[in-house]
């Protein structure tokens, strides 16, 4: 499409029915109590001029051009803080108002540069566009007068540039930073005549700003401007998609020039986003066309050898053939794949068919393995299914707000900053984790309680937390008795009741008060309305998938379930996982989430497929690997993911992935993994992409192509290709197809098409006959499963304890600026904010080791070690250290272990016993010595 | 094949696992429940090494598991 700009109507909608009817200008328009003139206005089709309003921000009433005259009334009110009312007959072009508009805009433009034709914003500019608007035609005051016309331009960040010169102190970027982000970066120095917007004492590098692009996008001039824009022009045509990056799947407008992506810009109407975004989707997208991409397949006998660029031809018949001949040799279940959380739904299912249909067995798992799968287990088993039951806007009615193992400033910015939105309005915050994160305390937010457990104790806490509520009489015993199993309660309240899980009783292990978890507990029951947000700090456990269960008990409990305002909410952490589970591509469930072992639901597709899929579960991705160091599996096909720098204990990774015959790689970097590939399959980045993506909400979003695949294929074709050649027929003529695919072996999925997500835009599954608009919010009166299902949570200690040897417990997190292994951040700009993971000390930690502030320490796990340099910080409590996984060279997971969670095998990433010591300073090298890289990972074999 | 012990090791830390966390309920019951999700979850392929590791005296294994393992046996009601 044309480049397109979204109506501007000056100030946020209102809520509620359009009943207060007024007319502007003669013509008569009906809106909702709380309306503004100016949106009134523009409703009727009628823009008023306006410099320092915008419809995603509270009217400020500033720059005075918006005057109005309203009939009955003196003077001329500005039309964006004042409300309609009945009757109202507002005038807003007369002689007087546009006298006093042009007296307005002369002042600005006296003291602004006159170089609109060579201004990077030129035709993309509301100032320029106010002064033809009021007909200005000559401006007075020259230049001789006192101006900012001489003020230093600030580029010190990567991606936007600050020309004060420009600015014109309508605060638009200040009111951003503050009510959209909630970062509260920027202030107006200085009054009158003088003042000037400023990012504290320091540049926008050094200073608060998170780099998310709220002000940029807020502001009207080109003060603050996109540095793509300033190099490349403003952008000509517009492409709606998704971000790739993480579960919160915002919409941005890719705005382009011919096929070059210029900028990428939130889109106000995305379900997620709202017109917000974080620095990643708005300005980390650089990886897409990098260098480092490779676009040509590529075939190599062993691992050892050179690569051999090949034909797609040469590419897909060779791994067709070599799957074959494993199979031959070793039997129907030596070979699988792994599926990727930021592949689309389309290439998801693609793969999980090749899997179940050409390869003939159930050996698919995907990357959530590793992240999500207890959310899967714990959800089903209490609710009945496998996701999350909100909308983030659900968060906007919460009262009190409960985020447990979870980063959201970091991991899911966007969401984190409606939530904050919420806290600073007066909801209550109670943080369960070992680590003091932002949230705790933040500007004009402070949690009511931290519970900083010990890593390994959420289910202790969850327990904790429920026997309070119920010993203390604060249960909704009315919802239980009407919502949930009669017998499973009362299974679960002895249980619950036993001494042994009060918080007294837990005080030891979790390391938190009892007087704390109790009030912790009152609070939520309290609510009225209580919200879980959570995390891979809940899941990443040995009882992840118990600690889910636990969260779901609590929100029964309390009946904080089935409406707005409540619910027990994953954060998802790839764009993804949702997805990709939805899709199928767990080894022991079809889409939708139904077991291999339901006849019923394998005869479905077996009609559909036309071929028998096996009743068995297949490998998960841990099994893989210890079925590929037994012998027994010998052919892998990995897309888009990197586990040999994701996955836990690299050690036995890498020799199960170095004993494999034949592992195909789909990627679109020579990632960590592809160094022990035998096929490479180059892939396709997000603006290449055509299919959907679900977010944490269930949302189902369209990814849009904005140039063609660069490798000439679209994923999922390459896949039909294997599957084809390897004697299963498999083919769509689109993306949509494969949804269409999808929606008729899915009931969830039964009403979604890509045709009806472009005409609404996007949909949260369940989207079919009953609801065919979606369901934002789940188990609305009914549960999936009919009764919700308590669920018994005994804590059982991880075996992963601190000894003597290994002193110190370490857990890892992300940051907002890198994402995940890094594949792709670090290869932008990025890498200005985090170019190497840090861990974090406790001071007392560090002074018993002669450790102090940047010193490099060697961080050793009973399977590995590895170089990092130290921080010396008491977000953690002593004995634990904190480190994040951004960088290959750090390699965190060459020291994380074996052990995971018992229900699903998610690896246990939050817990490592580990011992830290100071790296003795390297003895001077010897002339011509060549000094060992400083943060090389170093495995230890065996110990 | 021939059975590789070391890396066998994972079925017994695993179905160990699944065992403590059936371990709140009476015998019959949690061996029921163990050999349940076992059932659900592991490819036949990790059945097979945990059969093997219980007829090779079972060492080191939970004895929820071992029995959660005869039961295994049996097919699924
Ligand atoms: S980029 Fe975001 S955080 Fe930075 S100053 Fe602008 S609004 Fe604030
Ligand atoms: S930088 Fe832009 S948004 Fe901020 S005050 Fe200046 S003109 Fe307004
Ligand atoms: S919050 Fe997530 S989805 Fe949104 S822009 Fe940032 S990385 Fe992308
Ligand atoms: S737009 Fe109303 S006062 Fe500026």
């Amino acid at each position: 499409m044309t480049l397109l700009r979204e109506p501007d109507r000056g100030t946020p909608s209102a809520p509620g029915p359009e009943t207060v009817t007024l007319e502007i200008d003669g013509i008569p328009v009906s809106v909702p109590e709380g309306t503004s003139v100016m949106r009134a206005a523009a409703l009727a089709g009628t823009d008023v001029p306006k410099l320092c309003a915008t419809d995603s921000l509270a009217a400020f009433g500033s720059c005075r051009l918006c005057l109005v005259e309203i009939d009955g009334q003196r003077g001329t009110p500005a039309s964006c803080t004042t409300p309609v009312a009945a009757g109202m007959r507002v005038s807003t072009q007369t002689p007087r108002l546009d006298r006093l508009r042009r007296g307005v805009m002369e002042l600005y433009i006296s003291d602004h540069p006159l170089d609109c034709l060579t201004c990077p914003a030129n035709g993309d500019c509301e100032l320029q566009d106010m002064a033809g608007a009021v007909g200005l035609r000559e401006v007075r005051y020259g230049y001789a007068g006192a101006n900012h016309l001489d003020a230093a331009k600030d580029t010190s960040n990567p991606y936007f540039e600050f020309d004060p010169a420009k600015c014109i102190v309508c605060s638009r970027c200040v009111r951003a930073c503050d009510d959209i982000q909630g970062t509260l970066a920027l202030t107006i120095e200085g009054r009158g005549f003088g003042s000037k917007v400023a990012p504290g004492p320091t540049d926008f590098l050094g200073s608060e700003c998170v780099s998310c692009g709220a002000c940029v996008q807020a502001c009207p001039t080109s003060t603050l401007q996109e540095k793509a824009v300033v190099l490349s022009g403003t952008p000509r045509r517009t492409v709606l998609t998704t971000c790739a990056y993480c579960g919160v799947g915002c919409s941005f407008k890719a705005e382009l020039n011919g096929e070059q992506v210029v900028r990428m810009v939130p889109y106000k109407d995305g379900g997620a986003n709202e017109g917000h975004s974080c620095v990643k989707g708005r300005f980390a997208w650089g990886y897409a066309t990098h260098p480092d991409r490779i676009t040509t397949p590529m075939i190599r006998e062993h691992f050892t050898d050179p690569w051999r660029p090949v034909s797609w031809e040469e590419a897909i018949s060779h791994t067709a053939r070599r799957l074959q001949e494993i199979q031959e040799r070793h039997g129907g279940a030596a070979i699988g794949a792994i599926t990727s959380s930021r592949c689309t739904n389309e290439e998801v299912f693609a793969v999980q068919k090749m899997v179940r249909a050409a390869f003939g067995n159930n050996n698919v798992d995907t990357c959530a393995r590793v992240c999500h799968s207890p959310t899967g287990f714990g959800l089903k088993s209490t609710f009945g299914t496998s996701a999350g039951t909100q909308d983030f806007k659900s968060v906007d009615a919460a009262d009190v707000i409960m985020v447990i193992g979870a980063n959201p400033t970091d991991a899911h910015p966007v969401f984190a900053s409606r939530m904050k939105r919420r806290l600073r309005a007066g909801a209550k915050l109670i943080v369960v984790d070992p680590r003091r994160i932002d949230l705790v305390r933040t500007p004009h937010i402070e949690a009511s309680y931290h519970l900083q457990l010990m890593p390994g104790t959420n289910v202790a806490v969850l327990n904790a937390m429920a026997h309070t509520i119920l010993a203390e009489g604060l249960a909704n015993r009315a919802f239980v008795a009407e919502r949930c199993e009669a017998d499973a309660f009362e299974v679960w309240e002895r249980f619950i009741l036993d001494p042994a899980n009060s918080p007294e009783a837990l005080e030891v292990v979790t390391g938190v008060p009892a007087a704390a978890v109790r009030a912790a507990a009152r609070l939520y029951a309290a609510g009225p309305n209580s919200a879980i947000y959570y995390g891979l700090g809940v899941t990443e456990h040995s009882q992840g998938s118990t600690a889910v269960m636990g969260m779901a008990n609590l929100a029964m409990l309390t009946g904080n379930i089935g409406r707005d305002g409540v619910g027990v909410n994953p954060l998802r952490g790839q764009n993804n996982v949702q997805g990709s589970c939805d899709m199928g591509s767990f080894p022991h469930e079809l889409s939708g989430y139904r077991h291999v072992a339901d006849a019923a639901v394998r005869e479905q597709f077996e009609s559909e497929w036309g071929h028998p899929v096996l009743d068995r579960p297949g490998l998960r991705i841990p099994n893989m690997f210890d079925a590929a160091i037994d012998g027994a599996f010998r052919g892998l096909f990995v897309q888009g993911e990197d586990v040999a720098q994701s996955d836990p204990n690299l050690q036995h990774v890498v020799a199960a992935l170095s004993s494999l015959e034949l592992l195909v790689v789909q990627d679109l970097f020579e990632n960590e993994t592809a160094k022990f590939a035998h096929v490479f399959l180059p892939g396709t980045s997000f603006l290449e992409k055509d299919g959907t993506f679900i977010n944490a909400e269930r949302r189902i979003n369209r990814v849009r192509p904005v140039m063609p695949p660069r490798t000439g294929k679209s994923e999922w074709e390459v896949v039909c290709e294997i599957a084809t050649a390897m004697g299963y027929p498999m083919s769509w003529g689109s993306a949509s197809e494969i949804m269409d695919e999808v929606a008729r072996l899915t009931p969830t999925f039964a009403g979604v098409s890509f045709d009806k997500l472009d005409r609404v835009g996007s949909v949260q599954w369940p989207c079919n006959e009953t609801a065919p608009l979606g369901t934002p919010v789940m188990h609305v009166g009914k549960f999936v499963r009919g009764l919700g299902h308590f669920m018994e949570t005994p804590f059982v200690p991880t075996d992963e304890r601190s000894t003597s040897r290994y002193p110190l417990l370490l857990t890892t997190g992300r940051i907002l600026t890198q994402y995940n292994v890094g594949a792709q951040t670090r290869r932008t700009a990025n890498q200005v904010w985090h170019h190497e993971d840090i861990l974090d000390v406790h001071p007392h930690d560090a002074e018993d080791r002669g450790i102090t502030e940047g010193d490099l320490v060697y961080v050793a796990s009973r399977v590995g070690r590895i170089q990092l340099h130290a921080r010396i910080s008491e977000r953690m409590p002593q004995g634990v250290v904190y480190t994040t996984f951004h960088h290959p060279i750090s390699g965190t997971n060459v020291v994380t272990t074996e052990n995971s969670d018992w229900a699903t095998n998610c690896p246990e990433y939050k817990v490592t016993a580990v011992q830290v010591q100071l790296v003795p300073p390297a003895p001077a090298p010897e002339k011509g010595a060549e000094a060992v890289a400083p943060a090389e990972p170093v495995p230890v074999a065996g110990a | 094949m021939t059975p590789s012990p070391e890396s066998e090791l994972a079925e017994l830390r695993m179905a160990n696992q699944i065992a403590a966390n059936f371990r709140h309920h009476p015998d019959d019951q949690a061996a029921a429940e163990v050999a349940n999700h076992l059932r659900s979850f592991w490819t036949p392929w990790m059945l097979e090494r945990l059969e093997r590791l219980v007829d090779s005296g079972g060492e080191g294994l939970d004895p929820l598991v071992v029995r959660a393992a005869a039961l295994l046996a049996t097919p699924a009601a």
